[in-house]
């Protein structure tokens, strides 16, 4: 190597002895670690018997949420498209007929809702855009897919069944503290 | 006698290009280096970069002040709080926004976390480019840990978008505080386990030790930050030198070495993980109450003008460049990102450096590749 400038300061390296160039004694310490290791606790998880949970509060995929009578919550407003910083989410807004107030919770509601799981990442920013605390993230993963169009989410897979309830409450509080 | 003549009395060596990469395990992404080699020994190392090129500042001008700090941490991947961070700093010393104390010993503690977490990823990754196995398995149990406290308060496990411009996404997870320190006290008890395996191990003594020897000036010329500079003895920390976000309160010493080699290097990185442990001890117990977020507007608009910040990443120097025009968005972006100009200065050293060493040299650069293609 040659230096920028003369003035490099070389190492100091000693010669080894003989009993540290068969390497045996660096191996035999290293062997005794790994050994002892056999007798502590696993830090591994036996996977596919035993599953890992995500927490609460992981952001996987979307939800979009139900009021307790069953209307969505969703109001079409735009918010979450507008945050959304890798413009995954679209939507169509559409007036809210008579009867229709079982379906929807106001007078808007989005007709098509639209996530493209491939674009999405997963920063929760929608969640903490939207004002009606329509729209969360859970800690469920996106599967593999074999068409690129199964990745684009509709409100058919987004919207939450009532039969199957998602739970939400162990979600951390973010939106304390932006005012307009 | 004619046919002596003819066979040649010296024998002579050919110039021999040898690619390391794009798909090299010890090259940790998709770094390229074209080697030319004389025998065993290096000519000349010219690396080829672009393999990941997402053309991160430009998307960034286009994205909102709160937005775009969300790619960054798609740079260093390893260090993604402290990219946040950054983000979050410049615009909040473009708006000159007050933050939290809370929001500040929040950040310093999921900053600290991250460079022991990086750090031990470099150690068993530097360890498995070496040849030994089992530290890969031994420090993916203690950063296991670490991801594991970063899905319960920031909620993912390594692209966190877990700082914004006025302070944390999030409050702290009730059961952070107790985890942490459960960690904190693993961690203390396991460390010589580290020590014993690859420290004092006279087979990576060897291979280190007055390999890719670093001097202080080059490290000053090629612009060379954060461990790999420190080690050749040029003190160079962020947190000391222009401290941000209630550093200056905490007390711990930066790492400096003077030998400039790759065991100069190993052993700085060992050092900060200590000194790390010993920042989350001081500040886990003295969490200050209050809000963790100042309150901001919801549409934040920079004022002309340009700013600059920097935070220290496990790798070195990240800084931030920004020029507002006034909008929403950033007129230009651009990032100084340590891995780049760390690896300007390999070329230089690996001369004259055996093949062998080059897998040394760069493992104990510890070199994240998206963050130098960006
Ligand atoms: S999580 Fe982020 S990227 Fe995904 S849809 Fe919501 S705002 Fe967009
Ligand atoms: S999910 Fe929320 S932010 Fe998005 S359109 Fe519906 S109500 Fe508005």
């Amino acid at each position: 190597m040659q230096p920028l400038t003369n003035r490099s300061k070389p190492v100091q390296t000693r010669e080894m002895t003989f009993l540290e160039k068969l390497y045996l004694p660096a191996i035999w310490t290293g062997m005794v670690i790994t050994l002892k290791h056999f007798f502590m606790r696993k830090a591994t998880v036996r996977y596919p018997e035993v599953k890992r949970e995500f927490s609460a509060t992981f952001r996987g995929k979307h939800v979009l949420k139900r009021d307790d009578q069953g209307a969505e919550r969703c109001t079409a407003c735009g918010l979450c498209a507008v945050a959304c910083p890798a413009e995954a989410i679209t939507m169509v807004a559409a007036e809210r007929k008579p009867g229709e107030e079982k379906l929807y919770k106001e007078e808007k509601y989005a007709a098509v809702y639209d996530i493209n799981m491939l674009r999405c990442i997963f920063c929760g920013f929608c969640e903490e855009a939207c004002p009606k605390e329509a729209i969360f993230l859970t800690p469920e993963t996106i599967p593999s897919m074999y068409e690129r169009s199964d990745f684009i989410y509709h409100k058919d897979r987004l919207v939450e069944s009532m039969d199957k309830r998602i739970d939400i409450s162990k979600r951390q509080e973010k939106k304390l503290a932006v005012n307009n | 006698m004619q046919d002596e003549e003819t066979i040649p009395q010296t024998t002579s060596t050919e110039e021999f290009i040898l690619n390391v990469g794009p798909q090299h395990p010890s090259t940790h992404g998709v770094l390229r280096l074209k080697v030319t080699l004389d025998g065993e020994t290096i000519t000349h190392v010219e690396p080829v970069l672009g393999y990941i090129h997402r053309s991160i500042e430009k998307m960034c001008e286009k994205l909102s002040l709160r937005q775009f700090s969300y790619v960054t941490s798609k740079m260093d991947y390893l260090s993604s709080h402290m990219n946040n961070q950054a983000c979050a700093m410049v615009v909040e010393q473009a708006l000159q926004i007050e933050v939290p104390t809370r929001a500040q010993a929040i950040r310093i503690l999921m900053c600290e976390l991250t460079r022991i977490a990086s750090h031990e990823l470099w150690w068993g990754a530097s360890g498995l480019d070496l040849g030994a196995v089992s530290p890969f398995f031994y420090a993916f149990r203690e950063r296991e840990m670490i991801t594991d406290i970063f899905e319960e308060t920031c909620g993912t496990r390594l692209t966190m978008n877990y700082m914004v411009p006025g302070g944390v996404m999030a409050d702290i997870h009730p059961t952070f505080v107790a985890k942490v320190k459960e960690f904190i006290r693993l961690f203390k008890l396991r460390f010589h386990e580290y020590d014993e395996l690859l420290t004092g191990n006279t087979i990576l003594i060897n291979r280190l030790k007055g390999v890719g020897v670093l001097t202080k000036e080059d490290a000053i010329s090629w612009g060379c930050t954060g461990p790999v500079a420190r080690a050749s003895g040029v003190s160079c920390d962020i947190r000391k030198w222009y401290p941000y976000d209630g550093y200056e309160k905490l007390d711990f010493k930066e790492i400096l070495d003077s030998e400039g080699d790759c065991m100069a290097r190993y052993r700085v990185r060992m050092e900060e993980m200590k000194q790390s442990a010993h920042i989350i001890d001081q500040l886990i117990d003295n969490i200050p109450e209050g809000d963790f977020q100042a309150k901001t507007k919801n549409v934040l608009k920079a004022p002309k003008g340009d700013y600059y910040t920097r935070v220290e990443t496990a790798r070195g120097e990240f800084g931030i460049y920004m020029v507002s025009d006034g909008s929403q968005t950033p007129y230009r972006l651009k990032f100084r990102s340590p891995g780049f100009s760390n690896l300007s200065a390999l070329p230089h050293i690996a001369v004259g450096a055996k093949m062998g060493d080059l897998m040394a040299i760069m493992a104990m650069f510890d070199l994240v590749i998206p963050d130098i293609d960006r």
